[in-house]
């Protein structure tokens, strides 16, 4: 599903070019669970853009579900996001003025999607998250776990092929980074593909795979044991 | 036109969450806007009346007036009409239906009861009813009849009247101008002003008794209005009249002539093009302000768009294109200024309304739809034209850049 071959990216500051990706091969298959780890300065952020089609390779060929993204221009990549990635972040990255549901709506809004069936579809996914009492409710009405699950809903209203977090629980306590986690273990045995980009190694443990970057390289690419449920 | 309403409420919600800012911002529009309105409707509402007060004087009516320069009253060698030439128009060309001769005999003031005013005395046939468009309210005008039996009667402006202290109904009253009694036989028609001049403090009596009480060498100020008969004809009429009064004047065929024949409409004309002069000069301000209120919108559309850099990436990273982010900024600056130029249009109205009636006398304020419909559709354009460059920049943000901006 998500296949990587020889990406490279550069980064010019000011006269230096910096290699934050120096030739990646990478597989993910549909229904992965997937821990990217790895150091600050790793390239494990650069990577996740590129996986969530936020930024095009230097080179090399990054094929999302059998179409090669890596020449597509920037209007035809938010296309591919929007149809085929939910993001969650670190620090839920909701619009501050707008509703959880009118949050959760977003994503439908640039499909063209009539408003009553955005709505249904909105509302649905939040109760999924278990937030079906809180529709009309702001971001800064809700506690940090439930922003973290409208971002969750927001990420799967659009029935994307990979969820891809980033740090999903880096601004969460440890209980509420459980729940955060457990609805992950859900998504996934329901047959999703999540991508959690993580240093914590709590959370990579809930992950079947690990892949770890270091120096712009896949250094190690393990599935994990399995877990004791 | 889905997503045009949504980007429009969301446009709306943005503003909304900055009232303050969003009003003080469109300030410049709203100010430009009232003004242009305000002064507007009251040349409008001006012009109007003047346009009313003239259209008595239809556009098929000419007028044969001497032409005198500062030499002319310096020397004392006045060119006059004459009453040759009133007959020379009346017999000696054709095309003419009616003409009405306007004399202005001095005979000094008039008197009633002991109380005296000093009115504009004219003395006119019964043609000037229609060709001047001037009638009686009450009672009659002047007819054929007074002017050929030298009737001394009298046909009196509401002014009169009042300064007089006649009563409302002044018809069979007496009074003296000049010398000699007149009966008064009809009362005109109110006209109101014009420059803050009263066109209502005038007297007609009939024109052969005007100028038999004008002394045989006094030479009396003249001026003729006619009528063509057919208004094709207009200028071929006018050359034709141009011709005979040379003639009758006696004029070289190479000299300057020493009179004039104007069409009726040429002060409306006159008028209008001191309108037309002020409204560009308007404009020109208008175009000022609209553009230092246009300025003011890019730079808050610009911090906007800073403010929040990274809801913008949070925008892009969920699938909004350049173009969806283009349009939702694009429509806020139109939105702004548009409500701006609403405002200001509401208020300008208000102004241009208190204006009018705070002076005395001055015709009601008017603005035409169409105006109001360009001065909504300008602030809008303003918006857009302005809002183009912070638009462009919030669309052709980095998404990566602007999820990490803080």
């Amino acid at each position: 599903m998500i296949e990587l071959r020889g990406i490279v990216k550069k980064y010019v500051l000011g006269e230096e070019t910096v290699l934050a990706l120096a030739g990646v091969d990478l597989f993910i298959g549909r229904n992965e669970y997937v821990a990217l780890i790895g150091p600050s300065g790793s390239g494990k952020s650069t990577l996740m853009n590129i996986i969530g089609c936020l930024d095009s390779p230097s080179a090399g060929q990054y094929i999302l579900n059998g179409r090669d993204t890596s020449s597509l221009r920037d209007d035809e990549l938010a296309i591919v996001r929007n149809r085929e990635i939910g993001f969650i972040f670190q620090s839920f990255h909701l619009l501050p003025r707008q509703t959880a549901l009118q949050n959760v709506m977003q994503p439908l809004v640039y499909r063209r999607m009539p408003p009553a069936e955005r709505r249904e579809r909105a509302a649905h996914a939040l109760e999924k998250v278990g937030l079906g009492d809180r529709l009309d409710h702001r971001p800064n009405q809700l506690s940090g776990g439930q922003r973290q699950r409208v971002a969750v809903a927001r990420a799967l209203v659009g029935e994307p092929s990979l969820l891809l977090a980033d740090e999903p629980t880096g601004n969460l306590d440890s209980r509420t980074s459980r729940e955060i986690m457990a609805l992950f273990d859900a998504l996934h045995s329901q047959g999703q593909t999540v991508v959690v980009v993580t240093h914590e190694p709590d959370i990579a443990a809930h992950c079947q795979r690990t892949i770890r970057v270091r120096d712009g390289l896949v250094v190690e690419d393990s599935l994990n044991p399995p877990r004791a449920a | 036109m889905n997503l045009l309403a949504e980007a429009f409420s969301a446009a709306l919600a943005s503003l909304n969450a900055h009232r303050l800012r969003s009003f003080l911002t469109t300030l410049g529009i709203l100010i430009g806007t009232m003004a242009v309105i305000a002064v507007v409707s009251v040349l409008q509402g001006f012009s109007d009346s003047i346009s009313n007060q003239f259209s008595d004087l239809g556009s098929n009516t000419l007028t044969l007036d001497a032409i005198n320069e500062q030499e002319n009253f310096r020397t004392g060698r006045i060119n006059r009409i004459t009453f040759d030439d009133v007959e020379t128009l009346r017999y000696r060309v054709p095309g003419i239906s009616r003409v009405a001769p306007i004399i202005v005999p001095q005979l000094g003031g008039a008197a009633y009861r002991g109380r005296t005013t000093t009115p504009q005395i004219l003395g006119a046939t019964e043609e000037s009813q229609d060709v001047l468009g001037v009638d009686a309210s009450i009672g009659r005008y002047i007819t054929a009849s007074d002017d050929r039996n030298g009737r001394r009667i009298v046909v009196i402006g509401v002014d009169v009247r009042d300064e007089l202290r006649m009563p409302k109904n002044p018809v069979g009253e007496y009074l003296l101008i000049g010398r000699e009694w007149f009966r008064v036989v009809g009362l005109l028609e109110k006209r109101g002003e014009i420059f803050g001049f009263s066109q209502d403090n005038r007297v007609f009596i009939p024109f052969s008794v005007a100028r038999s009480l004008t002394g045989t060498f006094e030479r009396p100020f003249m001026e003729v209005s006619f009528t063509v008969e057919n208004l094709a004809e207009l200028a071929q009429v006018r050359e034709r009249a141009n011709r005979a009064v040379r003639l009758s004047r006696k004029l070289a065929p190479n000299a300057e002539p020493d009179f004039e024949i104007k069409a009726a409409d040429s002060f409306i004309k006159q008028f209008n093009q001191i309108t037309a002069t002020a409204t560009a000069v308007l404009a020109g301000i208008v175009g000022i302000s609209l553009l230092v209120g246009g300025i003011g919108i890019m730079n808050i559309m610009l911090v906007s768009v800073t403010e929040r850099t990274r809801e913008i990436g949070i925008l892009k990273a969920l699938g909004a294109t350049r173009r969806d982010i283009l349009i939702q900024f694009l429509l806020e600056a139109a939105l702004l200024s548009l409500l701006g130029g609403l405002v200001g249009i509401v208020l300008g109205l208000l102004a241009g309304m208190g204006i009018a009636s705070l002076i005395p006398n001055f015709p009601p304020a008017h603005v035409p739809v169409w105006v109001m419909l360009a001065a909504a559709g300008f602030s809008a354009l303003v918006g857009v034209v302005f809002g183009i460059a912070p638009a462009s920049k919030a669309a052709s943000l980095d998404p990566i850049e602007a999820l990490r901006y803080e």
